[in-house]
C-alpha cells in the first residue's frame, strides 16, 4: 500500500429520534500520503468533522458506520474491535480538538495530561516522556517550555492551550494527526502563530495530517490538498494551488466567491456628518465593585467616544477581551456604563436599558452572536418573531400574521418556516430569524454583535448581503462589531479599532491598506490570505508581536 | 460498529414517542384516580360498618379483600382511601409545586436582596425535620384535611423553589433573556413566556417525585396517628390500624401497602418514561 490513509466507499449512518436511518456520509473515499497535510473543507453539516473522526473508528453516538474501508497504515479501522482502536489512537493516530479549552482537565497540570499518552500505552518512562514533552514545548515555540507544563491549563492562553492540546497528540509519535478547526476559535493574531506552529512540527516529523476547517484562507495556508464536501459527498479533490486558482465544482467557488472583497460604495460624506444619529462620549464600563472615584474596579471599555450618522454604519474590531462587546452592551444598556454620555436621536439616554422609554428601547436594537442561545427553543418561529410587534406596535392577531409573513420574506426566509421551532433551522437560518425579531421593532439603528462569527463563510457572506439590502429598503443604521475584518470592511462606512478597552484609531475602508496605528498595522497584516505562500512569506515586526500578541 | 439502544422499542403516536413502560404506570396511575373520584358510588360496604364477625379476616365472597382489626369490609376502606390519600396529596403537591416554582422562577428573574432574603428564608424553612414540622402542626390546631394538605404544601414548598430557581437561573443567563428585557417586557412575562415553557418538562417530573415524597410523608404522618382521624383512613392509616395483622399474614395490612406501592412505583416510572416529542419531521 502506498498511502498512509485509503478510505474506500465510507458510508455512515444515523438514527434519528423517529427510528428512522439517515445516510450522514454517502460513499467517500479519500487518501492520505505519508506527511500528507489534507484539508477536509465544507459548510457545518457537510460532515467533514464526522469523515475526520471516522479515521479513528469513532463515530460519534448515534452514528455508525455501516460501510466501506478504512486503511490507516495498512490497518482496516473499520473492521477492528472498541479495545484495537484504542491501542492505535494516541500511538498511529492523534487527534486535535477545536476547542483546547474544553478538552483539558481543569484539576490537574499540563504537563500530566500532556504525557498522560504515554502512560496508557506503556511508551516510554515518565522522565523520559517529560523530556520529550519539552522538546515538543519547544518545537511548538511556546514561552517557557521548562516551565509551561507544571501549570493548570487556565493558567495559560487560548493560543498556547491549542499548542498544548497539539504536544499532547504528538508525544506518541503519531503518523497521522487530525485537526478539528483547531483555529477557529482563536483570534487573528494568536491563529497566526498557532498556524506557523503546528506547519513547522508536522514539516519537521513527517507527520500526516487531516485539517478540518471552513476557513478556506486558513487551510491555504496548511494544506498540501483539499477535498471539498457537501451533503456527506467529496465534491472535489485537488492540490491547495488547483483549488484555489482553477476550482470546478459550485460550491467550492462560492466558497472563493465569498472571500472576494466587495467594498461597498462609500457615499460621499456631506452634510450628514452634521445628523449623528448616535453620539457616545468617554464612555467608561466595567465591572466589579465600583471604587470611590465611581470608577469599577476592572474597567473593560475606558472613555470610549464614538459617532453613528444616519443611515451610515459603523465597524468595532478588536480580538477578543477587548471590550468591543461590553461596549456594545453598555451602549444598548444591557451592562449600564459607569461614566459617560449617550445621546440617541438627540436625546439623552439612561445609562440602564430598565429606565429607557419604551420607544428608545424600540429605536435601538440588538443582535447576538449566538442565534442558538439568543432564540428561545420552546417557541416556534412566529412567536418569537411577533412578540415585538404585540409589545411595541400592539398589533392584533392579522395584522401579526401579515406583518411576521412580510419579515420573513424581507430576511429571504420561506414562509413555511414559522411553524417551525429554532431548533428545526440551520444556523444561518437561525442567524436570520435572530434579525428579523430585530426588524420587527421597527428600529433606527441595529447593533449587530459578532453575528457571523458562528456561521459558514458562505452563509456569513449571504447574511451580510442580506444587511446591505434591507439598509437600502429601510435606511437602517448598524453598529458591527466583529474581530473579523474582512467582515467589517464590506460593511462599514467608518472602522474602530479597539485595543485593550481602548479606541485605537479609526479608518475609513479605503485606509484600510494604510492603518497608522501599530496594533491595527498587525491586526490587519495578520488576516489570512487566500495565497498559500502568505503564511511563510510573512515578516511581522518582532516589537509589535511582542508588545500587542498574547504568546 | 455496535451501539447501544433503549432498551424498551418506542412507538411513537401523535408526533410523540412513547414505551410499554410509561403506558403501563400511566394505566394504574388513572385506574387509582377514577378509584379516587367514584369511591364512594362503588363501595359494597359503609367504610365504618363492623361487617365481619372475626378481626382480619381472610379473602372471601363478599369481602373480596377480607376485613380488617375491627372486622369492617377491607375492600371499602381501601378504595375510600385512594381518595384520601390520592386528594390530599395531589391538593398539596400542587399547592407545593405552584408556589415554589413560581418563587423560584420570580427569584432567579428579579435577583437581588428579594432573591437572597427568598432563599435564605426557604433554606431556614428547609431545614425543619418535615415529620417534626408536621407533628407540631397537628399538635397545635388538630387534624383535619385542610390543615394536612397546607403543612404538606409548605414542608414541600422549599425543595420546588429550589429546583425552579435552579433551572431558571440557567436560563435567565441565556440571550434570549437579555433581549427580552431590553425589549423592556415585565417580570410576569419573563417567568411565563421565556423562562417556563423551557423548565416545563424537568418541573413535570420534579412534580411527579414531590408527589410521591407527599404520598409517603401522608402515610408516614397517618402511621404515626397524626392523619386523618378514624373512621377516616387514607392508606398509611390502614396500614398502621391493620399492623397487627403481619403475624397472620392477612390481607388486612397487604393490600394497603401494596396500594402505596403501586402508585408511587408507577409515577416514578411514568416520570421516567413521559413521551417524548419527535424532532424528526420528515419520519
Amino acid at each position: 500500500m502506498s498511502n498512509l490513509v485509503e478510505v474506500r466507499n465510507l458510508k455512515i449512518e444515523a438514527r434519528t429520534d423517529s427510528g428512522r436511518l439517515v445516510e450522514i456520509i454517502k460513499g467517500v473515499s479519500l487518501d492520505i500520503a505519508e506527511g500528507e497535510i489534507v484539508a477536509l473543507i465544507g459548510e457545518s453539516g457537510s460532515g467533514k468533522t464526522t469523515v475526520a473522526l471516522s479515521l479513528m473508528g469513532h463515530a460519534r453516538p448515534g452514528c455508525r458506520i455501516t460501510g466501506g474501508e478504512i486503511n490507516v497504515n495498512g490497518k482496516n479501522m473499520a473492521a477492528f474491535s472498541e479495545k484495537e482502536r484504542a491501542r492505535l489512537r494516541g500511538t498511529d493516530i492523534a487527534y486535535v480538538p477545536q476547542s483546547a479549552a474544553a478538552s483539558f482537565n481543569p484539576s490537574s497540570t499540563i504537563m500530566e495530561q500532556v504525557i498522560e499518552v504515554t502512560r496508557i500505552h506503556k511508551l516510554m518512562p515518565p522522565e523520559q516522556a517529560r523530556q520529550r514533552a519539552i522538546e515538543l514545548f519547544r518545537a511548538l515555540s511556546l514561552p517557557d517550555p521548562e516551565g509551561i507544563g507544571a501549570r493548570y491549563p487556565h493558567q495559560v492562553s487560548g493560543g498556547q492551550l491549542q499548542r498544548l492540546a497539539a504536544a499532547m497528540a504528538l508525544i506518541g509519535d503519531p503518523k497521522l494527526m487530525i485537526f478539528d478547526e483547531p483555529t477557529t476559535a482563536l483570534d487573528v493574531t494568536t491563529q497566526i502563530d498557532v498556524l506557523k506552529a503546528f506547519k513547522s512540527v508536522m514539516r519537521a516529523g513527517g507527520i500526516a495530517g487531516v485539517y478540518v476547517s471552513h476557513d478556506l484562507a486558513v487551510v491555504a495556508q496548511i494544506a498540501d490538498r483539499i477535498v471539498v464536501l457537501k451533503g456527506g459527498e467529496v465534491q472535489e479533490t485537488g492540490t491547495t494551488a488547483d483549488i484555489l486558482s482553477a476550482a470546478q465544482h459550485p460550491y467550492t467557488r462560492e466558497l472563493l466567491a465569498a472571500f472576494e472583497p466587495k467594498p461597498r460604495q462609500i457615499q460621499a460624506t456631506g452634510d450628514s456628518a452634521a445628523n449623528p444619529l448616535l453620539r457616545v462620549n468617554n464612555l467608561t464600563a466595567g465591572y466589579g465593585p465600583v471604587k470611590p472615584d465611581r470608577q469599577p474596579v476592572v474597567r473593560a471599555v475606558d472613555s470610549v467616544s464614538l459617532v453613528v450618522e444616519k443611515g451610515r454604519n459603523l465597524g468595532i474590531i478588536g480580538e477578543s477581551g477587548c471590550g468591543k462587546s461590553t461596549l456594545a452592551r453598555a451602549i444598548a444598556g444591557i451592562h449600564p456604563a459607569a461614566a459617560g454620555d449617550i445621546v440617541f436621536d438627540g436625546k439623552d439616554l439612561q445609562r440602564a436599558a430598565g429606565k429607557r422609554s419604551r420607544e428608545q428601547l424600540r429605536e435601538m436594537q440588538i443582535v447576538f452572536q449566538y442565534a442558538d442561545t439568543a432564540l428561545n427553543p420552546a417557541k416556534a418561529v412566529e412567536d418569537i418573531i411577533s412578540r415585538p410587534l404585540v409589545f411595541y406596535h400592539g398589533l392584533d392577531r392579522q395584522a401579526r400574521s401579515k406583518r411576521v409573513d412580510e419579515l420573513l420574506d424581507m430576511v429571504r426566509l420561506p414562509k413555511t418556516l414559522r411553524y417551525r421551532h429554532p431548533s428545526e433551522l440551520s444556523g444561518g437560518q437561525k442567524q436570520r430569524v435572530n434579525f428579523a425579531r430585530a426588524l420587527a421593532a421597527d428600529p433606527k439603528l441595529i447593533i449587530c454583535d459578532e453575528i457571523t462569527s458562528a456561521l459558514d463563510t458562505v452563509v456569513a457572506s449571504a447574511v451580510i448581503e442580506l444587511l446591505k439590502d434591507l439598509q437600502r429598503e429601510l435606511g437602517l443604521s448598524y453598529i458591527f462589531i466583529s474581530h473579523d475584518l474582512s467582515v467589517v470592511e464590506t460593511i462599514c462606512d467608518q472602522i474602530m479599532v479597539m485595543y485593550n478597552g481602548e479606541r485605537v484609531e479609526q479608518i475609513t475602508p479605503d485606509k484600510l491598506k494604510a492603518p497608522s496605528h501599530p496594533y491595527s498595522k498587525l491586526l490587519f497584516s495578520s488576516v489570512p490570505k487566500l495565497d498559500p505562500t502568505w503564511l511563510d512569506g510573512l515578516v511581522r515586526d518582532p516589537e509589535l508581536v511582542s508588545q500587542y500578541g498574547h504568546r | 460498529m455496535t451501539m447501544a439502544r433503549a432498551a424498551t422499542p418506542r412507538r411513537s403516536f401523535l408526533g410523540h414517542s412513547y414505551n410499554l413502560v410509561g403506558v403501563v404506570a400511566s394505566l394504574v396511575i388513572l385506574a387509582w384516580t377514577l378509584i379516587a373520584i367514584f369511591a364512594p358510588y362503588v363501595l359494597p360496604h359503609p367504610i365504618g360498618d363492623i361487617v365481619d364477625d372475626d378481626y382480619f379476616g381472610p379473602m372471601r365472597q363478599g369481602l373480596w379483600l377480607g376485613s380488617d382489626y375491627l372486622g369492617r369490609d377491607m375492600l371499602s376502606r381501601v378504595l375510600m382511601g385512594a381518595r384520601y390519600t390520592v386528594g390530599i396529596s395531589l391538593a398539596a403537591v400542587c399547592i407545593a409545586c405552584f408556589s415554589g416554582v413560581v418563587l423560584g422562577m420570580v427569584a432567579a428573574v428579579t435577583g437581588g436582596w428579594l432573591d437572597t432574603c427568598l432563599s435564605r428564608f426557604l433554606d431556614a424553612m428547609n431545614s425543619i425535620p418535615s415529620k417534626l414540622f408536621g407533628l407540631v402542626v397537628v399538635a397545635a390546631v388538630g387534624s383535619s384535611v385542610p390543615v394536612l394538605i397546607l403543612t404538606l404544601a409548605v414542608i414541600y414548598i422549599p425543595g420546588a423553589y429550589r429546583f425552579a430557581r435552579a433551572l431558571a437561573v440557567n436560563i435567565n443567563t441565556m440571550d434570549f433573556m437579555t433581549v427580552a428585557r431590553v425589549r423592556g417586557e415585565s417580570t410576569f412575562y419573563l417567568i411565563g413566556s421565556e423562562i417556563l415553557p423551557n423548565i416545563m418538562r424537568p418541573v413535570l417530573a420534579d412534580f411527579g417525585l414531590r408527589f410521591v415524597f407527599i404520598v409517603l410523608l401522608l402515610s408516614g404522618l397517618s402511621f404515626l396517628g397524626l392523619g386523618l382521624q378514624p373512621p377516616l383512613a387514607d392508606w398509611g392509616a390502614l396500614v398502621r390500624e391493620n399492623i397487627g395483622a403481619l403475624p397472620f399474614a392477612a390481607p388486612a395490612v397487604i393490600v394497603p401497602s401494596l396500594a402505596i406501592a403501586s402508585l408511587t412505583i408507577s409515577v416514578n416510572l411514568l416520570i421516567d418514561n413521559l413521551p417524548k416529542k419527535i424532532r424528526d419531521r420528515d419520519a
